[in-house]
Protein backbone atom coordinates (compact mmCIF):
# COMPACT_ATOMS: atom_id res chain seq x y z
CA UNK A 1 0.00 0.00 0.00
CA UNK A 2 1.32 2.94 -0.99
CA UNK A 3 1.12 6.10 1.40
CA UNK A 4 1.40 8.94 -1.92
CA UNK A 5 -2.84 8.61 -1.52
CA UNK A 6 -4.98 9.45 1.55
CA UNK A 7 -7.73 6.78 0.04
CA UNK A 8 -6.39 4.14 -1.76
CA UNK A 9 -8.78 1.66 -2.56
CA UNK A 10 -7.53 -1.66 -4.60
CA UNK A 11 -9.81 -4.49 -6.25
CA UNK A 12 -12.76 -4.06 -4.22
CA UNK A 13 -15.75 -6.05 -4.66
CA UNK A 14 -18.64 -6.14 -2.52
CA UNK A 15 -22.05 -8.39 -2.88
CA UNK A 16 -25.06 -8.50 -0.32
CA UNK A 17 -26.25 -11.91 -0.90
CA UNK A 18 -26.64 -12.53 -4.59
CA UNK A 19 -26.14 -8.88 -5.59
CA UNK A 20 -23.31 -7.64 -6.62
CA UNK A 21 -22.44 -4.38 -5.83
CA UNK A 22 -19.19 -3.81 -6.34
CA UNK A 23 -17.16 -5.65 -8.82
CA UNK A 24 -13.55 -4.69 -8.62
CA UNK A 25 -13.29 -0.81 -8.23
CA UNK A 26 -9.97 1.24 -7.68
CA UNK A 27 -9.77 4.67 -6.73
CA UNK A 28 -7.19 6.64 -5.49
CA UNK A 29 -7.77 10.18 -3.82
CA UNK A 30 -4.60 12.30 -3.17
CA UNK A 31 -4.23 14.74 0.03
CA UNK A 32 -6.00 17.80 -0.35
CA UNK A 33 -8.02 16.80 -3.01
CA UNK A 34 -12.03 16.76 -3.83
CA UNK A 35 -13.21 13.74 -5.55
CA UNK A 36 -16.62 13.41 -6.61
CA UNK A 37 -18.73 10.01 -6.79
CA UNK A 38 -21.08 10.27 -9.34
CA UNK A 39 -23.56 7.34 -10.55
CA UNK A 40 -27.40 6.16 -10.83
CA UNK A 41 -29.01 4.70 -7.58
CA UNK A 42 -27.79 1.33 -7.21
CA UNK A 43 -24.25 1.72 -8.57
CA UNK A 44 -22.35 1.26 -5.60
CA UNK A 45 -21.58 5.12 -4.62
CA UNK A 46 -22.53 4.94 -1.27
CA UNK A 47 -21.18 0.92 -0.04
CA UNK A 48 -18.28 2.15 -1.63
CA UNK A 49 -17.98 4.98 0.61
CA UNK A 50 -19.38 3.29 3.45
CA UNK A 51 -16.10 0.36 3.18
CA UNK A 52 -14.12 3.21 3.01
CA UNK A 53 -13.93 3.56 6.79
CA UNK A 54 -15.18 0.16 7.16
CA UNK A 55 -18.64 0.55 8.06
CA UNK A 56 -18.93 -2.52 5.45
CA UNK A 57 -16.57 -5.09 5.36
CA UNK A 58 -15.05 -5.49 1.25
CA UNK A 59 -15.19 -9.33 0.24
CA UNK A 60 -12.08 -8.61 -1.28
CA UNK A 61 -9.59 -6.30 -2.42
CA UNK A 62 -8.26 -3.58 0.21
CA UNK A 63 -8.51 0.10 1.21
CA UNK A 64 -6.01 2.13 3.21
CA UNK A 65 -7.05 5.78 4.48
CA UNK A 66 -3.56 7.63 4.90
CA UNK A 67 -1.17 4.94 4.52
CA UNK A 68 -2.94 2.83 7.21
CA UNK A 69 -4.47 -0.46 5.99
CA UNK A 70 -8.36 -0.38 7.22
CA UNK A 71 -9.55 -3.43 9.47
CA UNK A 72 -6.07 -5.21 8.79
CA UNK A 73 -2.84 -5.33 10.83
CA UNK A 74 -0.25 -6.83 8.64
CA UNK A 75 2.66 -8.59 10.40
CA UNK A 76 5.03 -10.43 8.15
CA UNK A 77 3.06 -12.25 4.94
CA UNK A 78 -0.26 -12.01 7.50
CA UNK A 79 -2.95 -10.01 7.41
CA UNK A 80 -4.40 -10.11 10.98
CA UNK A 81 -8.36 -9.01 10.97
CA UNK A 82 -8.53 -5.96 13.81
CA UNK A 83 -10.63 -6.31 17.08
CA UNK A 84 -13.85 -3.65 16.78
CA UNK A 85 -11.69 -1.54 19.09
CA UNK A 86 -9.05 -1.24 16.95
CA UNK A 87 -11.98 -0.24 13.94
CA UNK A 88 -12.98 2.25 15.93
CA UNK A 89 -10.13 3.82 16.45
CA UNK A 90 -8.98 3.87 12.96
CA UNK A 91 -12.69 5.54 11.95
CA UNK A 92 -11.64 8.65 14.00
CA UNK A 93 -9.06 9.63 11.45
CA UNK A 94 -12.35 9.61 8.74
CA UNK A 95 -15.36 11.76 9.14
CA UNK A 96 -18.65 10.71 7.59
CA UNK A 97 -21.50 12.78 7.25
CA UNK A 98 -24.60 10.80 6.86
CA UNK A 99 -27.36 11.61 3.88
CA UNK A 100 -29.92 11.68 6.49
CA UNK A 101 -27.52 13.53 9.21
CA UNK A 102 -27.93 10.60 12.31
CA UNK A 103 -27.26 13.21 14.97
CA UNK A 104 -27.93 12.64 18.39
CA UNK A 105 -31.37 13.42 19.11
CA UNK A 106 -30.78 13.50 23.23
CA UNK A 107 -28.35 15.00 22.87
CA UNK A 108 -27.66 19.15 22.31
CA UNK A 109 -25.45 20.23 19.41
CA UNK A 110 -22.61 20.66 21.61
CA UNK A 111 -22.84 17.89 22.97
CA UNK A 112 -23.23 16.06 19.65
CA UNK A 113 -20.23 17.21 18.88
CA UNK A 114 -18.07 17.08 21.64
CA UNK A 115 -19.46 13.36 22.50
CA UNK A 116 -16.45 11.69 20.01
CA UNK A 117 -13.37 13.84 20.76
CA UNK A 118 -13.94 13.40 24.56
CA UNK A 119 -14.84 9.92 24.59
CA UNK A 120 -13.02 8.48 21.41
CA UNK A 121 -9.91 10.54 21.50
CA UNK A 122 -9.93 11.11 25.36
CA UNK A 123 -9.45 14.96 24.78
CA UNK A 124 -10.00 17.05 27.85
CA UNK A 125 -13.84 18.50 28.09
CA UNK A 126 -13.21 22.01 28.04
CA UNK A 127 -10.81 22.17 25.04
CA UNK A 128 -13.02 19.95 23.33
CA UNK A 129 -16.25 22.50 24.00
CA UNK A 130 -13.74 25.46 22.96
CA UNK A 131 -13.16 23.64 20.08
CA UNK A 132 -16.72 22.99 19.03
CA UNK A 133 -17.71 26.11 19.67
CA UNK A 134 -15.11 27.82 16.71
CA UNK A 135 -16.55 24.39 14.35
CA UNK A 136 -20.13 25.74 15.33
CA UNK A 137 -19.01 29.36 14.09
CA UNK A 138 -17.58 27.69 11.17
CA UNK A 139 -20.38 26.47 9.47
CA UNK A 140 -22.77 29.54 10.65
CA UNK A 141 -24.29 28.08 14.09
CA UNK A 142 -22.44 29.52 17.10
CA UNK A 143 -26.16 30.36 18.57
CA UNK A 144 -27.54 27.01 18.29
CA UNK A 145 -24.96 25.45 20.54
CA UNK A 146 -27.87 24.28 22.93
CA UNK A 147 -30.70 23.28 20.67
CA UNK A 148 -31.65 20.05 20.57
CA UNK A 149 -31.65 18.68 16.97
CA UNK A 150 -35.76 18.39 16.28
CA UNK A 151 -35.48 22.20 17.04
CA UNK A 152 -33.31 22.70 13.82
CA UNK A 153 -34.03 22.78 10.05
CA UNK A 154 -32.45 19.88 7.80
CA UNK A 155 -29.85 22.16 6.70
CA UNK A 156 -29.18 23.36 9.80
CA UNK A 157 -28.69 19.54 11.16
CA UNK A 158 -25.99 19.23 8.26
CA UNK A 159 -24.20 21.53 9.29
CA UNK A 160 -24.19 20.26 13.03
CA UNK A 161 -23.51 16.53 11.59
CA UNK A 162 -20.22 18.54 9.49
CA UNK A 163 -19.16 20.20 12.51
CA UNK A 164 -19.56 16.88 14.67
CA UNK A 165 -16.97 15.41 11.90
CA UNK A 166 -14.19 17.73 11.84
CA UNK A 167 -14.04 17.53 15.63
CA UNK A 168 -12.19 14.91 15.24
CA UNK A 169 -10.32 16.71 12.95
CA UNK A 170 -9.76 13.56 10.66
CA UNK A 171 -7.36 13.40 7.93
CA UNK A 172 -10.29 12.70 5.21
CA UNK A 173 -14.00 13.73 4.91
CA UNK A 174 -16.72 11.16 3.14
CA UNK A 175 -19.84 13.04 2.56
CA UNK A 176 -22.28 10.28 1.27
CA UNK A 177 -25.53 12.36 -0.43
CA UNK A 178 -25.12 15.08 1.76
CA UNK A 179 -28.41 17.02 0.20
CA UNK A 180 -30.74 14.48 -1.06
CA UNK A 181 -32.69 14.61 2.32
CA UNK A 182 -33.02 18.50 2.05
CA UNK A 183 -35.60 20.48 0.93
CA UNK A 184 -34.19 22.38 -2.46
CA UNK A 185 -34.08 25.83 -0.31
CA UNK A 186 -31.98 24.53 2.12
CA UNK A 187 -29.44 22.70 -0.01
CA UNK A 188 -27.28 25.83 -0.64
CA UNK A 189 -26.18 26.44 2.86
CA UNK A 190 -24.68 22.73 3.30
CA UNK A 191 -22.95 22.89 0.02
CA UNK A 192 -21.67 26.59 0.95
CA UNK A 193 -20.22 24.53 4.30
CA UNK A 194 -18.45 21.70 1.90
CA UNK A 195 -17.13 24.45 -0.31
CA UNK A 196 -15.80 25.95 2.08
CA UNK A 197 -14.03 23.19 3.53
CA UNK A 198 -12.81 22.63 -0.11
CA UNK A 199 -10.89 25.67 -0.27
CA UNK A 200 -8.91 25.41 3.05
CA UNK A 201 -7.56 21.79 1.58
CA UNK A 202 -9.46 19.68 3.41
CA UNK A 203 -9.18 15.54 1.48
CA UNK A 204 -13.32 14.75 1.17
CA UNK A 205 -14.81 12.31 -1.04
CA UNK A 206 -18.16 13.37 -2.17
CA UNK A 207 -21.38 11.32 -3.08
CA UNK A 208 -23.72 13.85 -4.77
CA UNK A 209 -26.20 14.35 -7.22
CA UNK A 210 -25.36 17.97 -7.40
CA UNK A 211 -23.78 18.31 -10.73
CA UNK A 212 -23.13 21.95 -10.45
CA UNK A 213 -21.78 21.82 -7.01
CA UNK A 214 -19.46 18.66 -8.70
CA UNK A 215 -18.04 20.93 -11.44
CA UNK A 216 -17.37 23.55 -9.48
CA UNK A 217 -15.27 21.89 -6.58
CA UNK A 218 -13.98 18.21 -7.38
CA UNK A 219 -10.51 17.87 -8.71
CA UNK A 220 -11.72 14.43 -9.60
CA UNK A 221 -14.91 13.01 -10.91
CA UNK A 222 -15.60 9.97 -10.73
CA UNK A 223 -18.69 7.64 -12.45
CA UNK A 224 -19.98 4.51 -11.54
CA UNK A 225 -21.89 2.55 -13.29
CA UNK A 226 -23.07 -1.26 -11.48
CA UNK A 227 -20.28 -1.23 -9.30
CA UNK A 228 -17.46 -0.97 -11.77
CA UNK A 229 -15.78 2.45 -12.72
CA UNK A 230 -16.71 3.39 -15.67
CA UNK A 231 -15.20 7.16 -16.43
CA UNK A 232 -13.20 8.94 -13.98
CA UNK A 233 -11.42 12.70 -14.45
CA UNK A 234 -11.26 16.40 -14.40
CA UNK A 235 -14.76 17.52 -14.06
CA UNK A 236 -14.56 19.52 -17.32
CA UNK A 237 -13.52 16.05 -19.13
CA UNK A 238 -15.89 14.10 -17.19
CA UNK A 239 -18.97 16.60 -17.41
CA UNK A 240 -18.40 17.92 -20.51
CA UNK A 241 -16.84 15.59 -22.68
CA UNK A 242 -18.01 11.84 -21.23
CA UNK A 243 -16.38 9.21 -23.75
CA UNK A 244 -18.69 6.75 -22.14
CA UNK A 245 -22.23 6.27 -23.45
CA UNK A 246 -23.21 5.40 -19.93
CA UNK A 247 -21.99 8.61 -18.66
CA UNK A 248 -23.15 10.62 -21.20
CA UNK A 249 -26.99 9.68 -20.62
CA UNK A 250 -26.54 10.11 -17.34
CA UNK A 251 -25.44 13.56 -17.58
CA UNK A 252 -27.55 14.68 -19.77
CA UNK A 253 -30.35 12.87 -17.41
CA UNK A 254 -29.41 14.81 -14.36
CA UNK A 255 -29.21 18.13 -16.22
CA UNK B 1 -58.78 39.29 4.63
CA UNK B 2 -55.79 40.80 2.95
CA UNK B 3 -54.69 40.39 -0.89
CA UNK B 4 -51.10 40.07 -2.24
CA UNK B 5 -52.49 42.30 -5.66
CA UNK B 6 -51.74 45.36 -6.45
CA UNK B 7 -55.45 46.84 -6.00
CA UNK B 8 -56.51 46.99 -2.65
CA UNK B 9 -60.05 45.20 -2.76
CA UNK B 10 -62.65 46.80 -0.13
CA UNK B 11 -62.85 44.90 3.32
CA UNK B 12 -65.93 42.80 2.81
CA UNK B 13 -69.03 43.96 4.65
CA UNK B 14 -69.50 41.81 8.10
CA UNK B 15 -71.33 38.70 6.88
CA UNK B 16 -74.92 38.64 7.68
CA UNK B 17 -74.74 35.44 10.25
CA UNK B 18 -72.34 37.40 12.48
CA UNK B 19 -74.82 39.53 13.99
CA UNK B 20 -76.90 36.25 15.47
CA UNK B 21 -76.65 34.90 18.55
CA UNK B 22 -74.34 31.17 18.55
CA UNK B 23 -76.42 28.15 20.69
CA UNK B 24 -73.74 26.03 21.41
CA UNK B 25 -75.15 21.83 20.78
CA UNK B 26 -76.92 19.98 23.21
CA UNK B 27 -75.64 16.83 24.76
CA UNK B 28 -78.27 15.39 26.33
CA UNK B 29 -77.26 12.09 26.91
CA UNK B 30 -74.04 13.02 28.53
CA UNK B 31 -75.92 14.72 31.31
CA UNK B 32 -77.66 12.09 31.88
CA UNK B 33 -74.58 9.49 32.05
CA UNK B 34 -72.91 11.98 34.09
CA UNK B 35 -75.83 12.51 36.92
CA UNK B 36 -75.90 8.38 37.00
CA UNK B 37 -72.44 8.49 37.58
CA UNK B 38 -72.66 10.91 40.09
CA UNK B 39 -75.79 8.92 41.76
CA UNK B 40 -73.56 5.76 41.71
CA UNK B 41 -70.28 7.46 42.88
CA UNK B 42 -72.30 9.10 46.10
CA UNK B 43 -73.35 5.82 47.03
CA UNK B 44 -70.41 4.15 47.48
CA UNK B 45 -69.09 6.84 49.40
CA UNK B 46 -71.93 6.62 51.75
CA UNK B 47 -71.88 2.62 51.79
CA UNK B 48 -68.06 3.58 53.02
CA UNK B 49 -68.35 5.54 55.63
CA UNK B 50 -71.95 4.15 56.85
CA UNK B 51 -71.37 0.52 56.77
CA UNK B 52 -70.35 -0.82 60.12
CA UNK B 53 -68.54 -3.40 58.42
CA UNK B 54 -65.68 -1.42 57.13
CA UNK B 55 -64.93 -0.56 60.34
CA UNK B 56 -62.84 1.96 59.94
CA UNK B 57 -61.87 2.42 63.51
CA UNK B 58 -59.93 -1.10 63.47
CA UNK B 59 -58.72 0.45 59.93
CA UNK B 60 -57.11 3.65 61.64
CA UNK B 61 -55.73 1.23 64.94
CA UNK B 62 -53.77 -0.79 62.20
CA UNK B 63 -52.90 1.33 58.94
CA UNK B 64 -49.94 2.92 61.29
CA UNK B 65 -48.89 -0.21 63.44
CA UNK B 66 -45.36 -0.84 63.58
CA UNK B 67 -45.49 -4.22 62.31
CA UNK B 68 -47.83 -3.14 59.28
CA UNK B 69 -45.02 -0.56 58.93
CA UNK B 70 -42.41 -2.86 58.43
CA UNK B 71 -44.42 -5.36 56.66
CA UNK B 72 -44.52 -2.24 54.07
CA UNK B 73 -41.06 -1.75 54.28
CA UNK B 74 -40.16 -5.90 53.00
CA UNK B 75 -42.87 -5.25 50.51
CA UNK B 76 -40.97 -2.27 48.73
CA UNK B 77 -37.27 -4.31 49.70
CA UNK B 78 -39.20 -7.16 47.73
CA UNK B 79 -40.43 -4.92 44.85
CA UNK B 80 -36.64 -2.73 44.72
CA UNK B 81 -34.68 -5.89 44.93
CA UNK B 82 -37.08 -7.51 42.04
CA UNK B 83 -36.87 -4.48 39.86
CA UNK B 84 -33.07 -3.60 39.98
CA UNK B 85 -31.85 -7.26 39.30
CA UNK B 86 -34.98 -8.03 36.70
CA UNK B 87 -34.02 -5.09 34.59
CA UNK B 88 -30.41 -5.74 35.08
CA UNK B 89 -31.26 -9.63 33.94
CA UNK B 90 -33.54 -8.49 31.41
CA UNK B 91 -30.59 -6.20 29.90
CA UNK B 92 -28.17 -8.99 29.70
CA UNK B 93 -31.20 -11.23 28.20
CA UNK B 94 -31.98 -8.40 25.59
CA UNK B 95 -28.49 -7.65 24.45
CA UNK B 96 -27.94 -11.62 24.00
CA UNK B 97 -31.13 -12.19 22.34
CA UNK B 98 -29.96 -9.34 19.58
CA UNK B 99 -26.52 -10.53 19.76
CA UNK B 100 -24.45 -12.23 16.55
CA UNK B 101 -24.02 -15.62 18.83
CA UNK B 102 -26.70 -18.05 17.79
CA UNK B 103 -26.08 -20.12 21.22
CA UNK B 104 -26.49 -17.05 23.16
CA UNK B 105 -29.92 -16.30 21.31
CA UNK B 106 -31.14 -19.53 21.95
CA UNK B 107 -30.13 -19.39 25.55
CA UNK B 108 -31.69 -15.91 25.67
CA UNK B 109 -35.31 -17.15 23.92
CA UNK B 110 -35.39 -20.29 26.27
CA UNK B 111 -35.54 -18.51 29.12
CA UNK B 112 -38.02 -15.86 28.46
CA UNK B 113 -39.86 -18.97 27.20
CA UNK B 114 -40.07 -20.95 30.20
CA UNK B 115 -39.81 -18.15 32.93
CA UNK B 116 -42.56 -16.65 31.37
CA UNK B 117 -44.81 -20.15 31.06
CA UNK B 118 -44.53 -20.51 34.97
CA UNK B 119 -46.50 -18.79 37.14
CA UNK B 120 -44.83 -16.51 39.83
CA UNK B 121 -46.25 -17.93 42.82
CA UNK B 122 -45.60 -21.71 41.42
CA UNK B 123 -41.94 -20.18 40.57
CA UNK B 124 -41.86 -19.27 44.78
CA UNK B 125 -42.91 -22.40 45.84
CA UNK B 126 -39.98 -23.81 43.44
CA UNK B 127 -37.39 -21.62 45.11
CA UNK B 128 -39.11 -22.03 48.68
CA UNK B 129 -38.45 -25.62 48.34
CA UNK B 130 -35.13 -25.53 46.77
CA UNK B 131 -33.20 -27.17 49.31
CA UNK B 132 -34.99 -30.23 48.57
CA UNK B 133 -33.91 -30.32 45.03
CA UNK B 134 -29.70 -29.64 46.38
CA UNK B 135 -29.42 -29.79 50.09
CA UNK B 136 -25.77 -28.54 49.29
CA UNK B 137 -24.49 -25.73 46.49
CA UNK B 138 -20.76 -26.45 45.55
CA UNK B 139 -18.34 -24.06 44.24
CA UNK B 140 -15.48 -25.60 42.19
CA UNK B 141 -14.83 -26.74 38.43
CA UNK B 142 -17.96 -27.87 36.60
CA UNK B 143 -18.39 -31.51 36.51
CA UNK B 144 -14.92 -31.42 38.58
CA UNK B 145 -13.74 -31.13 41.83
CA UNK B 146 -15.49 -28.90 44.56
CA UNK B 147 -13.59 -25.60 46.37
CA UNK B 148 -16.53 -25.15 49.26
CA UNK B 149 -19.75 -26.23 49.65
CA UNK B 150 -22.33 -24.28 51.77
CA UNK B 151 -25.90 -25.93 52.83
CA UNK B 152 -29.01 -24.78 50.69
CA UNK B 153 -30.68 -23.27 53.39
CA UNK B 154 -28.43 -21.22 55.12
CA UNK B 155 -26.86 -19.53 51.48
CA UNK B 156 -30.67 -19.03 50.20
CA UNK B 157 -32.45 -17.61 53.00
CA UNK B 158 -36.33 -16.49 52.49
CA UNK B 159 -35.93 -13.23 51.41
CA UNK B 160 -33.16 -13.99 48.81
CA UNK B 161 -35.39 -16.67 47.33
CA UNK B 162 -38.42 -14.51 47.18
CA UNK B 163 -36.08 -11.63 46.05
CA UNK B 164 -34.64 -14.00 42.90
CA UNK B 165 -38.18 -15.70 42.59
CA UNK B 166 -39.51 -11.94 41.65
CA UNK B 167 -36.46 -10.85 39.60
CA UNK B 168 -35.99 -14.41 37.69
CA UNK B 169 -39.65 -13.50 36.55
CA UNK B 170 -39.32 -9.92 35.79
CA UNK B 171 -36.23 -10.57 33.81
CA UNK B 172 -38.15 -12.72 31.00
CA UNK B 173 -40.45 -9.57 30.68
CA UNK B 174 -38.08 -7.21 30.83
CA UNK B 175 -35.89 -8.66 28.14
CA UNK B 176 -39.17 -7.97 26.07
CA UNK B 177 -39.23 -4.79 27.29
CA UNK B 178 -35.86 -3.53 26.82
CA UNK B 179 -35.31 -5.25 23.08
CA UNK B 180 -38.25 -3.44 22.12
CA UNK B 181 -36.62 -0.58 23.32
CA UNK B 182 -33.59 -1.25 21.15
CA UNK B 183 -35.06 -1.99 18.35
CA UNK B 184 -36.93 1.22 18.84
CA UNK B 185 -33.36 2.95 18.67
CA UNK B 186 -33.14 4.17 14.68
CA UNK B 187 -30.48 1.97 13.23
CA UNK B 188 -28.04 5.49 12.17
CA UNK B 189 -27.75 6.48 15.42
CA UNK B 190 -25.73 3.29 16.22
CA UNK B 191 -24.34 4.06 12.35
CA UNK B 192 -23.09 7.64 13.32
CA UNK B 193 -21.99 6.96 16.60
CA UNK B 194 -19.67 3.52 15.10
CA UNK B 195 -18.70 6.20 12.35
CA UNK B 196 -17.45 8.35 14.93
CA UNK B 197 -14.94 5.77 16.35
CA UNK B 198 -16.99 6.03 20.02
CA UNK B 199 -16.29 3.46 22.04
CA UNK B 200 -18.23 -0.07 21.88
CA UNK B 201 -19.84 0.39 25.63
CA UNK B 202 -20.25 4.58 25.71
CA UNK B 203 -21.95 3.76 22.16
CA UNK B 204 -24.51 1.68 24.07
CA UNK B 205 -24.72 3.85 27.30
CA UNK B 206 -24.03 7.07 25.70
CA UNK B 207 -25.99 6.73 22.56
CA UNK B 208 -28.81 3.76 22.53
CA UNK B 209 -30.02 3.35 26.04
CA UNK B 210 -30.92 6.88 26.86
CA UNK B 211 -32.83 6.89 23.55
CA UNK B 212 -34.13 3.30 24.07
CA UNK B 213 -35.08 4.40 27.72
CA UNK B 214 -37.85 6.42 25.91
CA UNK B 215 -40.05 3.50 24.92
CA UNK B 216 -38.76 1.37 27.91
CA UNK B 217 -39.72 3.40 30.71
CA UNK B 218 -43.52 3.51 30.28
CA UNK B 219 -43.87 0.02 29.95
CA UNK B 220 -41.62 -0.35 32.25
CA UNK B 221 -43.69 1.29 35.07
CA UNK B 222 -46.42 -0.90 34.50
CA UNK B 223 -44.32 -3.84 35.15
CA UNK B 224 -42.95 -1.99 38.63
CA UNK B 225 -46.23 -1.61 39.87
CA UNK B 226 -47.11 -5.12 38.54
CA UNK B 227 -44.05 -6.11 40.58
CA UNK B 228 -45.15 -4.24 43.58
CA UNK B 229 -48.19 -6.04 43.69
CA UNK B 230 -46.90 -9.28 42.59
CA UNK B 231 -44.92 -9.32 45.82
CA UNK B 232 -48.35 -10.04 47.44
CA UNK B 233 -47.61 -13.36 46.31
CA UNK B 234 -44.66 -14.00 48.57
CA UNK B 235 -46.90 -14.70 51.43
CA UNK B 236 -46.61 -18.54 50.39
CA UNK B 237 -43.27 -18.20 51.79
CA UNK B 238 -44.11 -16.89 55.04
CA UNK B 239 -42.58 -13.80 54.52
CA UNK B 240 -43.66 -10.69 56.60
CA UNK B 241 -44.39 -8.49 53.32
CA UNK B 242 -47.98 -6.75 52.96
CA UNK B 243 -50.58 -9.28 52.53
CA UNK B 244 -48.86 -11.83 54.29
CA UNK B 245 -48.63 -9.82 57.55
CA UNK B 246 -52.60 -8.54 57.28
CA UNK B 247 -53.24 -12.46 56.53
CA UNK B 248 -52.13 -12.79 60.49
CA UNK B 249 -53.63 -10.40 62.00
CA UNK B 250 -56.77 -10.69 60.70
CA UNK B 251 -56.66 -14.54 61.19
CA UNK B 252 -55.69 -13.94 64.71
CA UNK B 253 -58.14 -10.84 65.46
CA UNK B 254 -61.24 -12.06 63.07
CA UNK B 255 -61.18 -8.76 61.69
CA UNK B 256 -60.83 -9.55 57.85
CA UNK B 257 -62.17 -6.25 55.79
CA UNK B 258 -59.90 -3.10 58.16
CA UNK B 259 -57.54 -5.23 57.27
CA UNK B 260 -57.91 -5.91 53.55
CA UNK B 261 -58.26 -2.05 53.57
CA UNK B 262 -55.38 -1.44 55.32
CA UNK B 263 -53.00 -3.20 52.52
CA UNK B 264 -55.18 -1.81 49.95
CA UNK B 265 -54.43 1.89 51.43
CA UNK B 266 -50.97 0.71 50.82
CA UNK B 267 -50.64 -0.70 47.76
CA UNK B 268 -52.20 2.35 46.66
CA UNK B 269 -50.42 5.05 48.34
CA UNK B 270 -46.88 3.43 47.41
CA UNK B 271 -48.35 2.78 43.28
CA UNK B 272 -49.19 6.47 43.70
CA UNK B 273 -45.58 7.44 44.52
CA UNK B 274 -44.55 5.28 41.99
CA UNK B 275 -46.96 6.79 39.20
CA UNK B 276 -45.23 10.47 40.33
CA UNK B 277 -41.69 9.11 40.11
CA UNK B 278 -43.07 7.95 36.28
CA UNK B 279 -44.03 11.43 35.47
CA UNK B 280 -40.65 12.89 36.61
CA UNK B 281 -38.37 10.03 34.65
CA UNK B 282 -40.09 10.71 31.33
CA UNK B 283 -39.94 14.34 31.38
CA UNK B 284 -36.26 13.77 31.77
CA UNK B 285 -35.31 11.39 29.10
CA UNK B 286 -38.23 13.72 26.86
CA UNK B 287 -35.08 16.33 26.28
CA UNK B 288 -35.03 16.82 22.58
CA UNK B 289 -37.84 14.51 21.47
Amino acid sequence: MSADFMVDVRGVHKSFGALTVLDGVDLQVRQGEVTVLLGPSGSGKSTLLRLINHLERADRGFISVGGELMGYRRSGDRLHELKEREILKQRTRIGFVFQNFNLFGHLTVLENVVEAPISAQRRPRGEAEARARELLARVGLEDKVSEYPRRLSGGQQQRVAIARALALEPDVLLFDEPTSALDPELVGEVLAVIRDLAKSGTTMVVVTHELGFAREVADTVVFLDAGRVVEQGPPEAVLDHPQHARTRAFVEKVL
Amino acid sequence: MTSDLGTRSPAPAASPEESLKIVPARHPATWVAAAVVAVLVAMAGHALVTNKAFDWPTFSRFVFQKSILEAVALTLELTLFGVVAGFLLGTVLALMRISRNPLLRAVSWTYTWIFRSVPLILQLLFWYNLAILYNEISFGVPFGPSFVSVGTMSLIPPFLAAGLGLALHQGAYAAEIVRAGFLSVDAGQREAAAALGIPAGRQLRRIVLPQAMRTIVPTAANEIIGLLKATSQVYVMALPELFYQVQVIYTRSGRVIPLLLVATFWYLALTTVLSAGQFFVERRLGRGA
